[in-house]
């Protein structure tokens, strides 16, 4: 099954040299406007956030109501969907759980995962305010902002996570 | 009697012993030959060699005598979470893994997508977003690589306390290498104009959960394809249908499958995968982040777990190599659980970021043996010894379920120990 030699290697670089240094231009122009249905994507400092607002009263509720089947009461989970509250210190195992709490560095990220995934079976169906206050909800039942706290666009970024600095970039260079 | 060179203990044979024109070992070879005392009984026809076979299908698939060769599946029921199908190594040989076994994860089932209404955006930091369909794609100068991927958790039961009891596709199905062909993504974003301020990008499927992974520009621009083939025909539903990014030598998640979306961005997006899933508990507490990149490794394929060997006598001992940093430069097994080494033949082509198999001819006296392979990469990496691998990466305090995943990017090495009986366990050495 010899099906490359160094000769054929060689042809593919050169095609790879080749195709690199000009492009045939058949992708269409499209605008930002046009692009912001997708554009779903949240910067750890902010960049994407949308209006709207929420806090954890109001999100208790539509957290019963939406994802309680998955992740449990109060985010302490089940068979069908991981633990989002609490959880033993990341440093009693190399196979600790991870939770929003214990493990996440950023509160952006949690944001972003429920607006683009959640709820399973019907992602992005949920306002935007409505993802803000279950964001807002399980940050409050980590204990890592009040109860009272709304969360939008200007306040969520500035929410420290308790594990935002338990990282360690592994390969600097490649980055 | 032993007319060949042995180069380590019990019984690792010179690598060269069997290769064809090669004299020095020629009278060897006919005086193991010659060894043999089985007797054959006399031939005959089949009924299958005396009548008209059946019609050809238009897509072929395996003989039903090989109907055990699947991929085994987590999720079968497609309850509402994630699903791995494993590919069976210890079934199959050579560098390529046919499509229908590649091996597959989805986090939110497999969509279902007609290619003729897909699209894929480039935007953010550039000159101008631009918009891709796949038919306009499939008119681009295209080139066309081996490579592995490989789930940044593949191999996660090796990091149990005690050795589980299980086949290769079981520790390692998360893992397969094809020849895939598409677009470089150079050209694309060439195409779009890069902001020079840009440093990563946010690559997106099109599935339900839009899965998201933070990628460093630098590698969008050095080997990153939009792949459109997987083995010359289009890429499986599982394996992204109809594209897929593939950034060679990176954590399989972030060669995002249904590719719909790339952003240029100027710092990573912390995705919930990169933040969250794919990031490494240490022992002590702190986590590995933006590992990407899997290290060299390698895996006894035959003989392992599940194989029996028949008898004292010849096998052949071999496997798979594999490194994000390159090729495989060296291979060492060892049948005596690491106190003695001999170097495996490298099956030609030793390709970068692809399988290579190596093979070892080995003759099994019958005495217990524990086998291991180590392969070294072209940049200088290394398999680590398992001791040296647990110091600084930690294990698990009880073994844990074989499907799960208590930590990621395990590529220490795997031990099989053979009894008397020729029957095969997984063991530490």
């Amino acid at each position: 099954m010899s099906t490359l030699n160094p000769l054929s290697a060689l042809a593919f670089a050169l095609a790879w040299s080749a195709a690199v240094a000009e492009s045939p231009g058949l992708g269409a122009r499209i605008s930002e406007a046009d692009i912001a249905a997708w554009d779903i994507s949240i910067l750890p400092d902010g960049t994407g956030l949308p209006a709207g607002s929420g806090t954890a009263a109001q999100g208790a509720p539509i957290f019963a109501a939406k994802c309680a089947m998955c992740h449990g009461e109060a985010g302490k989970g089940s068979p069908a969907g991981n633990v989002l509250v609490g959880g033993a210190p990341v440093s009693s195992a190399i196979e600790a759980t991870k939770t929003i709490g214990n493990f996440w560095g950023y509160s952006t990220t949690v944001f972003d995962f429920i607006r683009r995934a959640m709820p399973f079976q019907q992602p992005r169906t949920l306002t935007d305010s409505e993802a803000y206050a279950l964001t807002a909800y399980l940050l409050a039942l980590n204990k890592i902002i009040g109860e009272n706290e709304s969360m939008n666009a200007k306040t969520l970024p500035l929410v420290k996570m308790p594990n935002r600095d338990g990282f360690i970039i592994r390969f600097p260079d490649r980055i | 009697m032993d007319k060949f060179e042995v180069v380590a203990g019990n019984g690792l044979l010179h690598r060269r012993a069997f290769l064809r024109g090669s004299s020095a070992f020629a009278a060897a070879v006919t005086g193991y030959a010659l060894a043999r005392t089985a007797t054959a009984a006399p031939l005959a026809d089949a009924p299958w060699s005396r009548e008209m076979g059946a019609v050809m299908p238009p897509v072929q698939v395996p003989s039903r005598f090989e109907k055990q060769v699947v991929r085994t599946l987590s999720n079968p029921n497609n309850e509402l979470r994630n699903s791995h199908a494993r590919t069976p190594h210890q079934m199959l040989q050579g560098t390529i893994t046919p499509a229908s076994l590649h091996f597959t994860i989805n986090h939110s089932g497999v969509p279902d997508i007609d290619p003729a209404q897909h699209k894929l955006v480039i935007h953010g930091m550039v000159r101008q977003p631009v918009v891709f369909t796949a038919e306009s794609l499939s008119r681009y100068p295209m080139v066309s690589r081996m490579a592995f991927v490989e789930c940044g958790g593949n191999s996660a039961p090796m990091f149990s306390n005690e050795p589980i009891q299980a086949s290769v596709q079981t520790l390692h199905g998360l893992v397969s290498s094809s020849e895939w062909t598409g677009v470089p993504l150079a050209v694309l974003l060439d195409e779009a104009g890069v902001d020079p301020k840009a440093k990563w990008f946010i690559a997106e499927g099109a599935d339900s959960l839009a899965l998201s992974r933070s990628i460093p520009l630098k590698k969008g621009l050095d080997d990153a394809m939009v792949a459109l083939y997987q083995n010359g025909e289009r890429l499986m539903p599982g394996n992204g249908y109809p594209m897929r990014l593939l950034v060679p030598g990176y954590e399989g998640n972030m060669n995002v499958k249904f590719l719909r979306r790339i952003k240029l961005i100027d710092q990573p997006a912390m995705s919930y995968y990169e933040s969250r899933t794919y990031s490494q508990i240490l022992p002590g507490g702190k986590a590995y982040r933006f590992y990407f990149l899997q290290e060299v490794k390698s895996f006894i394929t035959h003989p392992s777990f599940g194989h029996a060997l028949k008898g004292p006598g010849f096998y052949e001992i071999s496997g798979v190599a594999y490194s994000g940093n390159g090729r495989i430069a060296k291979v060492l097994v060892s049948a005596d659980g690491g106190k003695s080494w001999g170097e495996a033949a490298l099956q030609e082509p030793v390709l970068p970021k692809a399988f290579t198999r190596f093979r070892m001819p080995w003759r099994w006296d019958g005495r217990p043996v524990v086998l291991q392979s180590r392969a070294w990469d072209e940049a200088g990496g290394v398999q680590p010894l398992r001791a040296e691998f647990v110091a600084q990466r930690g294990e698990t305090k009880k073994p844990p379920n074989p499907l799960g995943f208590p930590n990621q990017h395990y590529n220490s090495l795997t031990s099989w120990a053979v009894d008397n009986k020729g029957e095969i366990k997984h063991v530490y050495a």
